[in-house]
């Protein structure tokens, strides 16, 4: 079964000079073992082409039942350089709760 | 065990300090922690500081304490505070004209050392590169265009402050966290070599520095479930000696405190989650537990650190030329396909007239402004309205200042149905970030502390 991660999931970013870091949450261990096997690092960078130029990193926090991702080359140079309206990549926690993943 | 309560100030420049009266009038704590410089304000207060010698600081700095010190003072709250931006010293002097007017006998402490502007020679000199801390590019590139740079100092100094009897500290660049260990050092008596401890102080400090981010703001979660954010309680921690803590916040206030909410402020601007480089230790976060003991209370216990790193970072800013940017509103029917239209035909006028421009970005407000290319485009046929915005990076502020004047003709020679042409807008000047690093004892050995009391 397919599932967008909005239903899933919630989530905050944050950024630093030139890049992003985004943390997605589950509400139980169950769901935790579903991100870390779905939300990969190589799916993230795809899910953000056109936005993020460079690599994506991923830390498994299971303590908080976190993954969270770093995305350099997030922010147009960064958030006091970017031309973007969303020059603080604060929005882009949201948009990757649009994708979707297998829950089965 | 002795314990220290100590409250979220400020979150940013520009931030409400009404919820900080709340945690000093109904909070029972002895300290309030504010943090006022993000990465982008040094840029702020550099052109503050251009325009008058004396500023340079956060002009925030004596109406937020006029307002919260009458009720501060008669329960002995300090203050810490990084307000002190690029000049600690001008803050200095208007807190103490202000505190004498306001007949308070306070002493301010100012911690030093922080700007390295004028040092990067110096420190070149005995070998630090200063090379881009994550592309290695050389610093000679952006030299000449520096604003300022500053390194994030540890608690140290402020702790030595407080040990002398400040009533309020005043900083320029330090770690945000670092302004809530420094209470919790000087309180509790933690040794420099107690990592655990330090890093449990770290943790709390981070979950702190970011005001309602803590207790129910930006939540990612069921936002609607927050009780009364216009209302918000800002955070508050209780920690002990053996580095315990929870985090609530003042009774009757809006917001929440849960484990929710603070694990999004957990992992906010963090990467590397087990190793979370602050100036006083190196802090793994994936040891901690966090634990709802009560309606708007969580426990943390168990963050770990490792020894202190041996470099400081640093981060300068430099002049990286300058935003032009445009909007102009579109309205049903086919708002998105005439603001595409209009995109089209700024853009050949960009052509035609020679802007010299080194980047254009096209959004369009009301469908992908903030998702960008992720933007779903099932309802882009039928949209009430969309703005299109363009902007332009341009080396000079004149051509950036072009822009503007290529989107007004469209009221009268482009597509129908315009609203809210806002076209002209000054250039903004891009600021460019060099964060890089510099060994902790050629930094420390320009740190200053000096402790002054207001005369009355």
């Amino acid at each position: 079964m397919k599932t967008q991660l909005v239903k899933l999931v919630h989530a905050r970013s944050g950024d630093k000079g030139d890049k992003a870091n985004i943390a997605i949450f589950a509400p139980d261990r169950a769901t935790y073992d579903i991100l870390v096997r779905e939300v990969t690092p190589e799916r993230v960078r795809v899910h953000f082409a056109g936005i993020v130029s460079g690599k994506v990193e991923r830390f498994e926090v299971p303590n908080v039942l976190a993954l969270n991702f770093v995305l350099h080359g997030a922010l147009n140079g960064g958030a006091s350089r970017s031309l973007r309206s969303d020059a603080l990549g604060k929005s882009l926690s949201s948009a990757l709760l649009r994708m979707e993943i297998s829950t089965s | 065990m002795k314990s220290v309560r100590i409250a979220g100030g400020l979150g940013f420049y520009g931030d409400s300090w009404r919820p900080i009266k709340a945690s000093i009038e109904r909070g029972n704590v002895q300290y309030v922690a504010s943090d006022h410089l993000a990465e982008l304000t040094l840029a702020i207060l550099q052109k503050d500081r251009q325009r008058d010698p004396n500023l340079g600081y956060t002009r925030d700095l004596v109406p937020m304490l006029a307002d919260l010190l009458p009720i501060a003072i008669p329960r002995g709250v300090k203050f810490i505070l990084n307000a002190g931006g690029l000049n600690p010293l001008g803050a200095r002097e208007v807190l103490l004209a202000a505190l004498k007017k306001f007949g308070l006998k306070l002493k301010v402490g100012v911690v030093l050392g922080d700007s390295v502007l004028e040092r990067l020679d110096e420190l070149q000199e005995v070998g630090v590169s200063l090379a881009h801390m994550d592309t290695g590019e050389d610093i000679a590139s952006v030299r000449e265009r520096l604003l300022f740079a500053s390194a994030y100092l540890g608690a140290r100094p402020l702790v030595e402050a407080l040990d002398a009897g400040a009533d309020i500290v005043l900083t320029g660049r330090v770690a945000d966290a670092a302004l809530f260990l420094a209470p919790m050092v000087h309180e509790l008596g933690w040794r420099w070599d107690e990592w655990d401890k330090l890093a449990q102080g770290m943790v709390v400090g981070h979950l702190l520095e970011c005001s309602g981010q803590a207790t129910g703001g930006n939540f990612g979660g069921d936002w609607r479930s927050i009780p009364d954010l216009a209302h918000i309680g800002y955070p508050i921690a209780e920690v002990w000696e053996n580095g315990e803590a929870v985090i609530s916040k003042a009774p009757g206030t809006g917001g929440r405190v849960s484990f929710d909410t603070l694990r999004e402020q957990l992992l906010y601007e963090v990467h590397d989650p087990a190793h979370y480089l602050t100036p006083d230790v190196d802090v793994d976060m994936t040891t901690l537990q966090m634990e709802e003991i009560g309606l708007d209370e969580v426990r943390v216990t168990g963050a770990t650190g490792r020894p202190a790193p041996e470099t400081l970072k640093i981060v300068a800013g430099y002049e990286d030329g300058y935003m032009g940017q445009a909007t102009i509103g579109y309205a049903w029917p086919d708002a998105l396909a005439k603001a595409q239209f209009a995109a089209q035909i700024v853009q050949q006028h960009v052509v035609e007239t020679g802007l010299k421009s080194e980047e254009i970005l096209v959004e369009y407000i009301g469908y992908n402004s903030i998702h960008g290319p992720l933007a779903d485009p099932a309802h882009a046929a039928d949209l009430n309205e969309v703005y299109l915005r363009i902007a332009v990076r341009c080396t000079e502020k004149r051509e950036a200042a072009k822009l503007g004047r290529l989107l007004t003709p469209l009221g009268l020679s482009g597509p129908p149905f315009i609203g809210g042409a806002g076209g002209m807008t000054e250039p903004r000047g891009l600021l460019g970030i060099w964060p890089t690093l510099a060994p902790r004892s050629i930094i420390e050995e320009y740190m200053h502390v000096s402790v002054e009391e207001a005369g009355v």
